[in-house]
């Protein structure tokens, strides 16, 4: 199979067309979520995402439409619990997360199992998305990242000093509401690509394999989404060419990346 | 006639029904200097968060320039350096230019987006604190006392007309530290600039400052330093030994 060959097939264009959207969007907004020590709430809204993917499955309604609502709720429960429970981030996600698990086994426990392949919500099947959900992939990524750029100074400003940033008058609380609603859409997004197990992943690797040699943040988010976009093109054709799943090819992938990146950093730093 | 920049009446604060300031009442106005001095644990740090609103007082009341604290808005006025220079993370990937940029948000409305004509700003505050040679440089892969300049240059970029810096110069060495000092006195003789610092070096803030304020959970001095010297009160409070250190300092002020 050569790479031309391969280029012609639509489902292999609708994979790298969706999953170069969702890796750049994924890579922005996870060099904040590394950066504020909150790398972790994208497995925990994974998991909430999971059972919101049971729930939908059990009201037999679309699962992903009825994961978004439930995601994004969870995710202002997590800075709820941080800010009056007096609890830390990872343990705020902790027990969102856990939540998000128990209450899914229950209703996939009382509907004595789904008639569906959840293992597609669990590891992601990128190669099966459709043209509908390619344009809606597009669409979402694009005004995510615009609602990123829109906030780019204020989103810093909370990431490097979030004390400081209230003392500058940045409202700080809508802010963070903000970042974490991006999230959990992002999550309910990248569910495709990756599967709920993985998407962490693309949120944490591009980001730290960035951090490795980046000089300033711009640079950061541009060298971070240029690994993700890398990882997942790659990720998807070796996956075709070894029979490999392709979730856990792009995993894999962005690990390698970011031990390459180490490597060269401290050759750098030489 | 001088303007109030920053009142307070009868500021409490308490935490968990313990109280850590008391009734602290002072006002201040344009063109003071202030040393805010007293023992760890005195309440120094949480009456600056009063003030700057990021703690809520439990009683009393905040005037900012001409308005209540809760309706201030013009937070362009205010510049703030915040107190541990580590408590940010010493890897943050962001160049010295960059954090320097965010100090002019406040004077952003919405969108607040820092633009290309801001760089003027940027590069006045940089050259201020003498560290426009390493605008592109890692702030993480600065010395601490670089560091600090960066943070003292995001303070001043947004010209504040109320400059509040909770212990500036504890990663500047003896050199830096003369300089820094020299920076904020040009500042607020030549520019006006109101400053309330936060030292535990009282020595050298009689040397600068034309107002101290001793705190320990309650006011327990607040007036100009010749009535500091001059107070048989502060004597007994301090010892005339460290009076005489205090007031030895301000008499030789440059």
């Amino acid at each position: 199979m050569d790479i031309i060959s391969l280029l012609s097939h639509g489902f292999i264009q609708r994979a790298l067309i969706a999953g170069s959207f969702i890796a750049i969007l994924c890579a922005t907004l996870g060099t904040f979520l590394v950066l504020r020590r909150f790398s972790l709430i994208g497995d925990g809204l994974a998991h909430v995402t999971f059972g919101g993917v049971a729930v939908g499955l059990f009201l037999n309604l679309y699962p992903i439409y009825m994961a978004i609502p439930i995601v994004m709720i969870s995710s202002l429960g997590i800075l709820k619990l941080v800010e009056k429970a007096r609890l830390y981030g990872d343990a705020a996600i902790g027990i969102v997360s856990s939540l998000g698990i128990a209450c899914g086994i229950l209703l996939a426990s009382a509907a004595g199992g789904f008639n569906v392949d959840l293992f597609s919500y669990l590891f992601g099947n990128i190669l099966a998305i459709s043209n509908a959900e390619v344009v809606s992939s597009i669409l979402l990524s694009i005004i995510l990242i615009f609602v990123i750029w829109f906030f780019y100074h204020e989103l810093l400003s909370i990431t490097f000093d979030e004390e400081s940033a209230k003392a500058s008058g940045v409202k700080t609380k809508t802010i963070n509401a903000i970042l974490v609603l991006l999230t959990s859409l992002t999550v309910v997004l990248a569910m495709r690509v990756v599967g709920i197990m993985l998407i962490s992943s693309l949120l944490i690797l591009p980001p730290v394999t960035a951090l490795q040699v980046a000089r300033g943040f711009r640079m950061t988010i541009i060298i971070a989404s240029a690994a993700g976009v890398l990882s997942v093109m790659l990720g998807v054709f070796l996956s075709l060419v070894a029979d490999l799943p392709t979730g856990a090819t792009i995993v894999i992938l962005n690990f390698i990346f970011f031990i390459g990146a180490f490597i060269f950093g401290k050759f750098l730093a030489k | 006639m001088p303007v109030d920049v920053l009142t307070t009446e009868g500021l409490t604060f308490q935490y968990n029904s313990t109280e850590i300031l008391a009734d602290i009442s002072f006002r201040l106005q344009a063109g003071d200097y202030l040393g805010l001095v007293g023992p760890n644990g005195s309440g120094k740090t949480t009456l600056i968060k009063l003030i700057l609103g990021l703690l809520q007082p439990s009683k009393g009341e905040i005037v900012l320039f001409g308005s209540n604290l809760t309706d201030f808005k013009d937070w362009r006025k205010v510049g703030y350096l915040p107190q541990k220079i580590n408590s940010f993370n010493p890897h943050f990937p962001a160049t010295v230019r960059e954090i320097v940029s965010l100090g002019l948000l406040s004077t952003k409305r919405f969108p607040r987006r820092i633009k290309k004509n801001d760089d003027m700003a940027i590069n006045n505050a940089l050259e201020l604190v003498d560290i426009i040679d390493i605008k592109t440089e890692l702030i993480g892969e600065l010395s601490g006392g670089q560091q600090q300049r960066v943070l003292i240059a995001k303070a001043l970029v947004s010209e504040p007309e109320l400059l509040i810096l909770d212990e500036p110069t504890t990663a500047l060495d003896p050199e830096a530290r003369e300089k820094f000092f020299g920076t904020l006195k040009d500042l607020n003789e030549n520019r006006k600039v109101t400053i309330i610092i936060i030292t535990h070096d009282i020595g050298t803030i009689g040397k600068y400052a034309s107002r101290l304020l001793y705190l320990d959970k309650r006011l327990i001095f607040y007036g100009g330093f010749d009535d500091f010297c001059t107070s048989s009160e502060m004597a007994n409070y301090f010892g005339e030994y460290s009076q005489h250190v205090i007031c030895h300092r301000h008499d030789s002020r440059p």
